[in-house]
């Protein structure tokens, strides 16, 4: 079955330091996917190709056979790609709701189903008893929960999340991990950044383990968390051996 | 589907309904005619200021040449009749065509230079045409446009002209406030709004939301601009005679955003409140306090504004409950 | 049409130029730190003019002596005007841009009341001067003595602002220009600076304003006309930049100059802001623009 997403040799560099060289993998329809790594890996910086923010030095990144690097975000927006931000981008402005219909217009145009789709989407993410709530008094959770609703209101193929579970409590974070996997469920392809690998690991289907802006290594998370080059990666030499 | 937003916006088309039957009933039972004028002027800005406010509030871009196009609105009509016999209520559409014109003219270059460079960008555009209107003697250079009242026709609504009771000025004028106000309510509840606040509040997330702004701006130009201009065609009916310096001047390019500005920005009621508040003053302190050319008037007029953007930033319509956006942390100048 | 004419009219639009430099240099600089548009800096303009007109109609003193009182005078009004007001519309939390906008904006009519509350509207003039009425003759090509002087001022006053972006306080000035919200971190303390910046610029704008009091009529709304040109010399050298402000003055200068000797004097305007578009086409930041 051919990849949805292919990451095909993307290198990018900001003012001469590499973030990241030659990187190529895929991603499969219906599948969760992890993007680990340690900090200053390149992950953020990957996402980013993806998405459109920024356009990649080299290489190519195509959605279902279709080249998108170097489209704008709106455009790859309207081709499929939804994402999170790793600081919340809430429009502090409007209402949860108000936000979500921001992503909901970005398929519709009349309000009256606009805020329709919206007030599903927030049912769907848990957040409908918010709706009326401004967005800058909801908790860090919930913001997060919201970046993902509002996401998900432009009916995405391919939802990016970035580090949407970091900092959250073990409660708050299972409850997340519900929410990701009712988002496959729904058909919707998920690649995550996350740094908390107890949560991570036993969610993704496969995960990509970035380093100094390369590969190390791509492979089912047991395989990937027994792979002495991932330890020594993370943990320096002295644990490598165990 | 009954949601908060749905119960809201009724609730703002019967306050506006409310406004409407009071502010037509107002002028009756005054019969001093500094009075009515005043009333008038103020109904007729809160109109443009509202005009305004639907591309520097709702859009976010500060445009400084609005008197462009409240002067085109007024040069057209008033051409339209003078050298071709059209009625005014004709002629002030196509004022307002041109307004809306000029406006996408002004908009399109424009609309990439950020924050100051537009502002400014703005008020050069406005300076220039200012500058060749009063060099371009076929609308009447410095000399102006008079609009001689026709005894012929006598008072009529087709023609605009009254000659003794300016009442119908007041009920032309607040008509094309309402319109104003109307298409300000629309726009809010529309997808343009929902996605300019978006844009405003965090250009970075709007855009990985699919929003494109740079067509809605050009159609927020046009109203604005269109809308204006009809202002314009009605300012120079009422008022008999035009000339560059009081149709085209830099000067009404600041004072037409300003009640937006100092009433809120951005919000349905500011514009209102800001024109209710201002314009009485400024005419009240100029009438009373301006009569000698001694800048009294002047001096209350800017430490009022001062006064007023420093203490209450968000406007005054805020203090009468209106519902104020929280402060966001992109502002104005760094939008996209 | 001589060369010589067209020389006049050039040099002349160049002297200008260098005036209109000097009052946005003032007015670059403001803006480079704080990202604020002083509308009302023509009145700062008018209020130095007044001050010279003042004294000299006082005391009889020559305006040149009164370079440095003035200036002086306008620095302390700089800082005076960042303390009272500015420092306010910096810390509102709704719409910033425009408060600030606002803010100078009634700024500028309540300076323009005062001027007419204090002197009236009649214009008035300097009548001796040391300078007036003595023309200067480089090769057939007569040239104002006042003017002369404006430039050359003018063109010391950019040497200092210059020399002083090389002191300490100059460099604190960049520091801050680049990352207002950094600066604090390494001790930098921004109150200071930024009352500091708008003393410097209304200081600069001092100086323009009494060398052009020498030879320009003085009224209260004389400052609204240099303000425009201030702001398109600002916008067209780049906000920030004091090469542009200066490049872009005698550009300016230049320019209205030609315009209304070839084309037409009461459109002289209409050929500096054609340029000034033109160049923000292609060049959106302007000519030396980092902003």
């Amino acid at each position: 079955m051919p990849a949805l997403l292919e990451v095909d040799r993307v290198s990018k560099s900001f003012g001469g330091v590499a973030a990241n060289v030659d990187i190529s993998f895929d991603v499969q329809q219906g599948e969760i996917l992890g993007l680990i790594g340690p900090n200053g890996a390149g992950k953020t910086s990957l996402f980013n190709s993806i998405s459109g923010e920024v356009v990649p030095d080299a290489g190519a990144v195509r959605l279902a056979g279709q080249r998108i690097s170097g489209l704008p975000p709106e455009q790859c927006s309207l081709l499929g790609i939804a994402r999170t931000f790793q600081v919340v981008r809430s429009f502090d402005s409007m209402t949860v709701l108000e936000n979500v219909m921001v992503g909901a217009y970005s398929r519709l145009s009349r309000t009256r189903r606009a805020m329709a789709l919206a007030l599903e989407t927030l049912e769907f993410a848990g957040l409908a008893a918010r709706a009326d709530t401004p967005a800058h008094s909801l908790t860090p959770a919930e913001k997060r929960r919201l970046e993902v609703a509002r996401a998900l209101a432009t009916g995405p193929r391919l939802l990016l999340l970035d580090e949407m579970l970091t900092g959250l409590t073990p409660v708050e974070a299972q409850s997340g991990v519900q929410l990701i996997r009712d988002v496959r469920d729904r058909g919707i392809t998920v690649m995550m950044v996350e740094h908390v690998m107890e949560v991570l690991l036993p969610l993704v289907d496969r995960a990509v383990v970035l380093d100094l802006g390369r590969v190390l290594t791509i492979g089912a998370p047991t395989d990937v968390v027994r792979n002495p080059d991932v330890i020594r990666a993370y943990l320096g030499d002295r644990y490598a051996a165990a | 589907m009954q949601t908060s937003i749905t119960r809201r916006r009724r609730l703002e088309l019967l306050i506006g309904a409310v406004l409407l039957v009071a502010l037509a009933l107002l002028p009756l039972p005054i019969h001093d005619v500094y009075t009515r004028n005043l009333i008038i002027i103020t109904v007729l800005f809160a109109g443009l200021a509202q005009a305004w406010n639907i591309l520097g509030g709702y859009c976010g871009q500060i445009s400084l040449s609005h008197a462009l196009y409240f002067g085109a609105g007024a040069y057209v009509s008033t051409l339209l009749l003078t050298r071709a016999g059209l009625p005014p209520t004709i002629g002030m559409f196509a004022g307002g065509a041109l307004g809306g014109l000029m406006a996408l003219l002004v908009g399109w270059p424009c609309f990439r230079l950020s924050g100051h460079y537009y502002a400014i960008a703005t008020v050069v555009v406005g300076e220039i045409f200012f500058l060749l209107a009063l060099n371009w003697d076929w609308i009447g250079g410095a000399t102006g446009i008079n609009i001689p009242y026709s005894r012929a026709i006598g008072d009529s609504w087709l023609w605009l002209q009254f000659r003794i009771d300016k009442l119908p000025y007041h009920y032309a004028a607040l008509a094309f406030a309402a319109v104003a106000w109307l298409v300000a309510w629309l726009i809010e509840g529309s997808r343009w709004g929902f996605v300019w606040r978006a844009v405003k509040d965090d250009p970075i997330a709007a855009r990985s939301l699919a929003v494109r702004v740079f067509p809605s701006k050009m159609a927020a130009a046009a109203i604005s601009g269109a809308l204006t201009g009809i202002g314009g065609a009605i300012y120079a009916q009422y008022v008999g005679y035009i000339d560059p310096d009081s149709v085209l001047h830099g000067q009404l390019s600041i004072l037409i955003p300003l009640p937006a500005v100092l009433g809120g920005v951005g919000t349905l009621w500011g514009p209102l409140v800001g024109a209710g508040v201002l314009i009485p003053l400024s005419e009240l302190t100029r009438s009373y306090l301006g009569g000698s050319g001694r800048g009294v008037d002047l001096m209350i007029y800017g430490g009022l504004i001062i006064l007023v953007a420093l203490a209450r930033p968000q406007g005054l319509a805020s203090l009468i409950g209106v519902r104020v956006r929280a402060p966001a942390g992109a502002d104005d100048a760094r939008a996209a | 049409m001589t060369t010589t004419i067209v020389l006049q009219v050039a040099v002349g639009g160049l002297l200008m130029g260098l005036i209109y430099a000097l009052v946005a240099a003032g007015l670059s600089l403001i803006f480079g730190l704080m990202d604020v548009v002083n509308f009302a800096h023509g009145e700062l303009l008018m209020l130095a003019m007044y001050a010279t007109f003042i004294i000299w109609f006082v005391t009889g003193l020559d305006p040149l002596l009164l370079l440095l009182p003035v200036a002086l005078a306008l620095f302390a009004l700089g800082v005076a005007i960042y303390h009272l007001l500015m420092a306010r519309a910096l810390s509102v939390r709704f719409n910033r841009g425009m408060v600030q906008i606002f803010v100078t904006f009634g700024l500028a009519i309540l300076l323009r009341g005062a001027a007419q509350f204090t002197f009236g509207s009649d214009f008035q003039s300097i009548g001796t001067s040391w300078l007036a009425n003595r023309t200067f003759d480089l090769g057939g090509v007569f040239i104002p003595v006042p003017q002369l002087a404006a430039g050359i001022v003018s063109l010391l006053a950019f040497g200092a602002l210059f020399a002083i972006g090389r002191t300490e306080f100059g460099r604190a000035l960049e520091a801050t220009r680049e990352d207002r919200d950094a600066v604090a971190l390494i001790g930098i303390d921004r109150d200071r600076i930024f009352a500091f910046g708008w003393g410097l610029g209304a200081a600069a704008v001092g100086i323009a304003g009494v060398m052009l009091a020498i030879f320009y009529y003085v009224s209260p709304n004389v400052g609204a006309n240099f303000a425009l040109i201030a702001y398109v010399t600002v916008a067209l050298g780049g906000f920030g930049s004091l090469l542009g402000a200066l490049v872009a003055g005698i550009l300016i200068g230049l320019v209205e100059a030609l315009t209304a000797l070839l084309i037409e004097p009461s459109l002289k305007q209409v050929g500096m802001f054609a340029i000034y578009l033109a160049v923000l086409m292609f060049r959106p930041r302007g000519l030396f623009g980092t902003m």
